[in-house]
């Protein structure tokens, strides 16, 4: 049990930066994921805090200790990696306790919390098995009991779950869920799968060209994204954003006049999520393109002003292609956005009825 | 009718080139395999046959198991000494081969540095010059550090010639043992050496046998070396380039079937290895 407090920790290969300054701290217990595409620098922190990679400028703590300049072992971190590594010399039972018998403890406190562990993760049965007889799952359970059996301060993971089957996926992250609330163990995990973020997470880090762009619990980097992209990255279908100009005190968007918008100097872009719009007697008149039932609700693309546009609206409401609709977005949910640098600006806190045409 | 007939014509007119392409590969299979097996094959028959039948034509296809001639070479004067000069010039020539090359075959997998690829060339480049071209400078140097005729210097001759092979079935057996595997053994309490030790080292272990056996049989089959650099302590090979020239039919092909058949056993068990550092086959 221990938090973690990265500070400006920057890495560069060669000429490419990996890492710009980035900063985070973890609270002790917390469950943070680091979110981003491929590229976005996920792994390589990951990397840098279990020291498997060396940061070129930076500090990494946990639990109030300066580690950057340990090797992983004097780290107290645990592990569990993308493709599982799981030794395929040695039985299970040897697997999960490898990390025990690293530490001298005696055989038989091993095998109790060897057992102990695999009974967490039910794999009791296979504790004489060899990596070669198991499944995809049940070398991913081998390598989450063998992280948990030396009751690491923090544990890492990199993508654990990503090498699974989807109906998999979703039963190992709903007990990889309960397990890690049991053990109560700082967990920095990594994917680059939103759902499994926002479902496992505290706290989200969004990653994006080397920079964590917004750190936040899920539902509030879904609701208020602290930029363009987390908003665009977050979310399926993504974010729908429109060209705004200026007008006074407001702002124009797809031919309807805001009455406020935020002062600053650069160009405005609106921001709203397909799920925050309804229809509406007033706002965005777009020609509906294509409709897709999705089940529980039904997604809308529409053609407003040149642009596409997405709305998840309920199923009852009889939309057809060719048809034009009005949508309004919900009180609280739209959002002006720097077009330039892609930052949040303000909400739009008020439904503002459209005026002019 | 007609069309069935037009199909078939078809369908034979297209698998045409693909039979003919099949009996030039296996005429060419059967041709290498001769090429192999034959002397291979009288080796052994004239080997095992009575000291009458070597001379007699054609061969019995299957030997007489006469072990006159093989018994009679045995008690050859000379013959019991190079055989373990052989065995002890090989062995060494394997522990050598496996302690320089497993470090430089680890290294040239898992860690980038410059030169690495210049490294790897430079391991090659130590079999582009003719062994007769070196065996002057060898021997005079050999003489005077005092290592000629010796053992430890012949091994450390054949250990460079079976140090390429030994360097790169190495490093692609690294290659192919997962770094994520000695990174969780880190994760887990391990230092760089302890890893090692645990997790690569079990696993690579079948892999760096078979090197260890791919220089011995380099060294066990290598006569120029052999025969230039030793005068006393000869190696089977030498002993036999230089005695056989003057001994009896039975005793040549006895000592032949001795040299080739370790060689032969010891690559057929290898010989996985041997296509993966070529990479016809991984694993």
């Amino acid at each position: 049990m221990a938090d973690i407090d990265i500070r400006q920790v920057a890495k560069r290969f060669g000429s490419h930066q990996a890492l710009h300054a980035v900063d985070l701290t973890v609270a002790d217990g917390e469950f943070v994921v680091l979110l981003g595409a491929s590229g976005s620098g996920k792994t390589t922190l990951l990397r840098i805090i279990a020291g498997l990679e060396t940061a070129s400028e930076g500090t990494v703590s946990i639990g109030g200790r300066r580690v950057d300049g340990l090797p992983p072992r004097r780290r107290g971190i645990a592990m569990v990696f993308q493709n599982y590594a799981v030794f395929p010399h040695m039985t299970v039972f040897d697997n999960i306790g490898f990390g025990l018998a690293m530490q001298k403890i005696p055989a038989a406190e091993i095998e109790r919390k060897v057992r102990r562990v695999a009974g967490m993760l039910h794999i009791e049965e296979l504790l004489k098995r060899y990596s070669g007889q198991l499944s995809g799952g049940q070398r991913q359970r081998v390598a989450v009991a063998r992280a948990l059996a030396v009751e690491p301060a923090v544990l890492l993971m990199d993508e654990p779950l990503s090498n699974l089957d989807a109906l998999l996926r979703l039963e190992m992250r709903a007990e990889l869920k309960g397990v890690l609330q049991e053990s109560r163990t700082t967990t920095i995990y990594v994917t680059h799968d939103q759902v499994e973020a926002m479902s496992l997470a505290d706290r989200i880090a969004v990653m994006h060209e080397g920079r964590i762009v917004q750190a936040a619990p899920a539902p509030e980097v879904y609701h208020h994204p602290a930029t363009r992209f987390v908003g665009s990255f977050i979310g399926n279908p993504p974010m729908n954003f429109l060209p705004a100009s200026r007008e006074g005190q407001g702002a124009r968007v797809a031919g309807h006049l805001f009455r406020h918008a935020p002062a600053s100097d650069g160009a405005l872009a609106f921001g709203i999520r397909p799920e925050d719009l309804a229809p509406a007697g007033e706002g965005f008149a777009g020609r509906v393109k294509v409709v897709e039932p999705l089940g529980p609700h039904q997604l809308v693309t529409m053609d407003l002003a040149g642009h596409l546009f997405r709305a998840v609206l309920d199923n009852d409401l009889a939309v057809r292609p060719g048809e034009t609709l009005v949508l309004a977005p919900r009180p609280g949910r739209a959002r002006w956005f720097d077009a330039d640098s892609g930052a949040s600006l303000a909400e739009i806190t008020q439904p503002e009825p459209v005026t002019g045409a | 009718m007609t069309s069935l007939a037009t199909t078939e014509a078809e369908a034979s007119a297209r698998a045409e080139p693909r039979s003919s392409g099949r009996l030039v590969m296996a005429s060419a299979v059967i041709v290498l395999v001769a090429w192999v097996l034959v002397p291979i094959y009288l080796l052994v028959v004239n080997a095992l046959g009575s000291v009458a039948a070597v001379t007699a034509w054609p061969k019995a296809l299957v030997p007489e198991f006469d072990l006159a001639s093989l018994a009679f070479f045995a008690n050859y004067a000379g013959v019991p000494r190079a055989l373990l000069n052989s065995f002890l010039v090989a062995g060494l020539t394997m522990v050598l081969s496996i302690g320089l090359g497993a470090p430089a075959g680890y290294a040239l997998a898992r860690f980038r540095f410059p030169g690495a690829n210049l490294f790897r060339l430079a391991v090659l480049m130590t079999r582009a010059f003719p062994l007769p071209l070196l065996a002057l400078p060898l021997t005079v140097l050999f003489i005077r550090v005092g290592l000629d005729d010796t053992i430890i210097g012949l091994a450390l001759v054949h250990t460079t010639l079976a140090m390429p092979f030994a360097v790169l079935i190495m490093a692609s057996l690294f290659m192919s043992i997962p770094e994520e595997l000695e990174e969780a053994a880190w994760t887990l309490g391990c230092s760089r050496l302890s890893a090692f030790r645990k997790v690569v080292l079990p696993l690579a272990l079948p892999g760096i046998a078979a090197a260890g056996i791919f220089a011995f049989v380099i060294s066990w089959n290598e006569v120029f070396a052999a025969a230039v650099l030793t005068i006393e302590n000869k190696t089977l090979t030498a002993f036999l380039l230089q005695s056989l020239d003057v001994s009896p039919l039975p005793l040549k092909f006895a000592g032949g079937a001795v040299l080739i058949v370790p060689a032969l056993l010891f690559l057929f068990a290898v010989r996985k290895y041997l296509f993966s550092l070529w990479g016809i086959a991984n694993r």
